[in-house]
């Protein structure tokens, strides 16, 4: 497919696949084709079954990093992605697999019909659907509401960092322990039982109180939840309170991203889930990776993109979906019979130019048509990308992480010669000195500029000192990466974010303050080991 | 009411920045303007007092706007440098014939000497019999290849130390965008740098790199300069076009997103063991190629033996035999002979 004359046999190769469609399947050359999933490969039914089946065990096998008998909580949304990686997890623990899959799953769906204008009835409906079918996958599964924000603790974003150490010794141990429980072990239903038992033994953790009411669901029957929520009216009210308050479609889009991880990650910590696995496609990733390159998230593409995603240091995000296009995915469903649910999202139906994320789809979606070769492009891109987990320091101590998304704020450029000071210039320059700018609505934009002003006089390139002098004016920006920044900009008021958020802003100021005061007393600065370009 | 000049809370504003949404009078539009692009040359250390610096002119917007900010920061903050336009003549009848009148107005405008080097005394072909023997769908091709070494070669002729091009902030998100679609991580990972190619090559660099092309328009038509503003009449490379119009969408969205774009590829990191290509030295011609022959020298083949497509796409199998200009085997010459369009 990709030799040397591209351009040249672009029509034989087009007479090519016209010819192959009506012959035979590709792979087993016997029966007929059904499907044509790149130009040229012609599939047959259960060629493209087992093609499928052995790309999902390949990404698991290749990557080793989800251990036998590991708790792993899927999010699933319920369309076509997340079901059909619920799909693959369910038919890879089956009894007919021939080498079934030894992780112990679970199930997570974070409902978001409060942001989207959704009145409760509907809400109701996708849930008792979203319900019918996990139940049939035998799971423990929840059903997080959006509203739960506003009970989070702050310790949701207190993340314990890890450094990704020697992986394959980690994996050779696991799975000479698990294979040596399950010889002791009686019998192969093993897997299932110690689900059941370590359900039921972090039910009762701690922090349980929030989601346990609803948590049993799935035993005690659908019919247990008619009308009960989980939440109050009031709850509702503030989110939609808080996606009124964001003057665009982009930062909304954004923060409910936020929100929904840290909904899911809390999920995960409290049921003593150490992976959580999200259905990711190829297409949805390229669309990712240009629309974050767009909001400025150059720096952690790799992690917000990657197979695994380790910033929240107890709890790894993993993409087992990446390698399938979007389009394998809508024919495997389709042919097999994998239920989904569509629930209308934030930009459903809106206008092409109505979010950055929304623009870059309709982009990327109109450039495959055109250059099919795109999106496998783009995505081939991101595999040379460094997710930089080596700038991050190996105690947790020194390391600033955006209050928001998580990432480690040290590894962004902020010198002199950088885009994000010439803009931090543009905007000091386009003002009057004096510090009492007028609007209130600009206030916090200057209290940023003053922040960077600062940075940019006294530093002279050197990025550990400007973080020094940025912590004397400990404030709510200091706090976040480049392109939370701008999500925050879109806001009208601080106050409408949920309280776990504004409490962790206050919690890190305090200590940015208090280190401040000792600062003379400390003998080596925590800051210089992380800040190091 | 008025709305008031942001900055100096005295005027009436005349205009809103595209880059930031303040509203600025003209005087202060001027100064914050010509101010960030001297940010930009002093935070990245771009050129040295003394230094002969040669500007890349074509008689655009943007090079009409470096050329005159270059002059104005000389003088204002004393650099002690040099300037020089050059201009590189493709040979394009009704293009460029035109817009170097307007070069040479310039310069007598600045005061600053000119230098024009043209296609066809390097390379014996202008632009309009490159397209007669080619079309015009590759021709952009050729034209960009050529005009990069052409600037070198008469910079070189003329012995600065440093070229500066009027690259706007638009362009650089537009190849930062653009690198990442074709998936071509080598530049992607080179074209946000600000200044280039310190070894061998003649350094380059783009003081315009944080202005936004909409501030550059709005800079010339409130300083009336005297700029040409034509399309080129062959067309223009397709896939940057698409580029180029997601980014303006993006543009109108967020307008900050230009920048972003460019933070972003400033923060992208690759990981050590993607292989890069390695530069080495054209074995024709001297100029820097990461093949024995460079891009331009293959072109130039191509073109001399009749057989246009030979630079179009990949020819590194060919490199031996076009290096010892060996005849190539009837088969081959039938690939890039033109295929009718």
């Amino acid at each position: 497919m990709c030799d040397l004359d591209e351009g040249s046999n672009e029509d034989s190769m087009g007479r090519d696949s016209v010819k192959r469609i009506s012959s035979k399947c590709m792979k087993c050359k016997e029966s007929p084709a059904l499907l044509i999933i790149r130009v040229g490969d012609a599939f047959c039914r259960n060629c493209f079954k087992e093609y499928f089946v052995h790309k999902f065990r390949a990404m698991l096998g290749k990557n080793r990093l989800v251990f036998p008998g590991e708790k792993v909580l899927l999010a699933v949304s319920g369309g076509p992605s997340s079901s059909s990686l619920l799909f693959q997890v369910q038919e890879g623990l089956s009894h007919k697999a021939s080498k079934k899959l030894r992780f112990v799953p679970g199930i997570v769906h974070i409902e978001e019909g409060a942001a989207c204008g959704k009145t409760l009835e509907e809400r109701t409906k996708i849930v008792a659907d979203l319900k019918s079918i996990f139940s049939t996958s035998g799971f423990p599964f929840v059903i997080v509401y959006l509203e739960e924000v506003f009970s989070l603790p702050s310790s949701v974003l207190q993340s314990i960092f890890s450094l990704p150490t020697e992986k394959d010794d980690l994996y050779k141990d696991a799975v000479a322990g698990f294979m040596q429980s399950c010889h002791t072990s009686v019998k192969k239903n093993l897997c299932h039982e110690t689900v059941a038992q370590e359900t039921t033994l972090t039910e009762d953790h701690t922090h349980a109180s929030l989601l346990s009411t609803h948590a049993h669901a799935n035993e005690t029957s659908i019919s247990a939840f008619r009308g009960k929520f989980p939440f109050s009216p009031e709850q509702t009210e503030a989110v939609k309170k808080l996606f009124a308050s964001m003057k665009t479609l982009t930062a909304k889009e954004e923060m409910l991203q936020t929100l929904r991880k840290h909904l899911i990650l809390y999920t995960a910590r409290i049921k003593g889930y150490s992976k959580v696995m999200m259905g990711d496609s190829c297409t949805r990733l390229a669309v990712k990776l240009l629309a974050n390159i767009c909001l400025g998230r150059g720096a952690f593409l790799a992690m917000d993109t990657g197979f695994s995603d380790p910033r929240h240091g107890d709890i790894t995000i993993i993409r087992p979906m990446r390698e399938y296009s979007a389009k394998e995915i809508a024919f495997y469903n389709k042919l097999f019979g994998v239920p989904s649910v569509f629930t209308a999202g934030l930009n459903t139906k809106a206008p092409e130019k109505a979010s950055i994320q929304h623009l870059t789809e309709s982009f990327i979606v109109k450039l495959q048509a055109d250059f099919p070769s795109t999106v496998s492009t783009i995505y081939r891109t991101s595999e040379k990308l460094n997710p930089r987990y080596s700038q991050t320091p190996a105690d947790d101590k020194g390391t600033e992480t955006c209050l928001l998304c998580s990432c480690v704020l040290g590894i962004e450029l902020r010198d002199e010669a950088s885009a994000f000071c010439a803009i931090s210039i543009s905007e000091e320059l386009s003002q009057s000195k004096k510090p009492e700018g007028g609007q209130v609505s600009s206030s916090t934009m200057e209290e940023c500029c003053a922040e960077n002003k600062m940075e940019t006089l006294e530093s002279s390139g050197c990025s550990c000192q400007s973080r020094e002098r940025r912590n004397t004016t400990p404030d709510f920006w200091s706090l976040l990466c480049y392109s939370c920044k701008l999500v925050v900009k879109d806001m009208t008021s601080l106050d409408l974010l949920p309280e776990y958020i504004l409490e962790e802003a206050n919690r890190r100021q305090r200590r940015t303050q208090i280190k401040r005061e000792i600062q003379e007393y400390l003998l080596t600065s925590e800051d210089d080991a992380d800040t190091a370009p | 009411m008025p709305v008031l000049c942001s900055r100096c809370e005295i005027k009436k504003a005349h205009l809103k920045r595209p880059k930031t949404g303040h509203s600025l009078c003209k005087e202060c539009f001027f100064w914050v303007f010509e101010e960030e692009v001297h940010h930009s040359i002093v935070s990245a250390k771009l050129f040295n007092r003394g230094e002969t610096v040669g500007i890349g002119a074509s008689g655009g917007k943007d090079s009409t706007v470096l050329a005159h900010v270059m002059k104005v920061l000389n003088e204002r903050y004393d650099y002690g440098l040099n300037l020089i336009l050059l201009s590189v003549d493709e040979g394009i009848t009704g293009y460029r014939d035109d817009s170097l009148e307007t070069v040479k107005r310039n310069q007598e405008q600045y005061e600053l000497p000119l230098k024009i080097v043209s296609y066809e005394e390097l390379y014996g072909w202008t632009m309009d019999t490159i397209v007669k023997q080619v079309g015009l769908k590759n021709n952009c091709t050729f034209c960009g290849v050529f005009r990069r070494q052409a600037l070198d070669r008469g910079a070189m002729m003329l012995e600065v130390d440093k070229i500066c091009t009027g690259h706007n902030a638009d362009d650089v998100a537009e190849t930062v965008l653009m690198n990442f679609l074709r998936g071509d991580i080598a530049r992607l990972r080179r074209c946000t740098a600000i200044s280039t190619g310190s070894e061998g090559a003649i350094p380059r660099c783009k003081p315009l790199k944080y202005a936004y092309e909409k501030e550059i328009v709005l800079y010339a038509y409130f300083k009336k300069l005297d700029y040409f503003s034509t399309e080129c009449i062959y067309s223009p490379n397709a896939y940057r076009g698409h580029a180029r119009s997601f980014l303006k969408d993006l543009e109108s969205i967020r307008p900050s997103s230009i920048i972003d774009v460019i933070h972003s590829g400033e923060n992208l990191s690759v990981k050590e063991e993607v292989r890069m290509p390695i530069q080495g030295n054209c074995a024709r011609c001297g100029y820097i190629s990461s093949q024995k022959l460079c891009k331009a020298c293959v072109l130039l083949e191509g073109l001399n033996r009749g057989l246009p497509k030979l630079g179009i796409g990949k020819h590194h199998k060919l490199q031996d035999k076009l290096l010892k200009s060996q005849p190539l085997t009837e088969e081959e010459e039938k690939k890039f002979k033109m295929i009718s369009f």
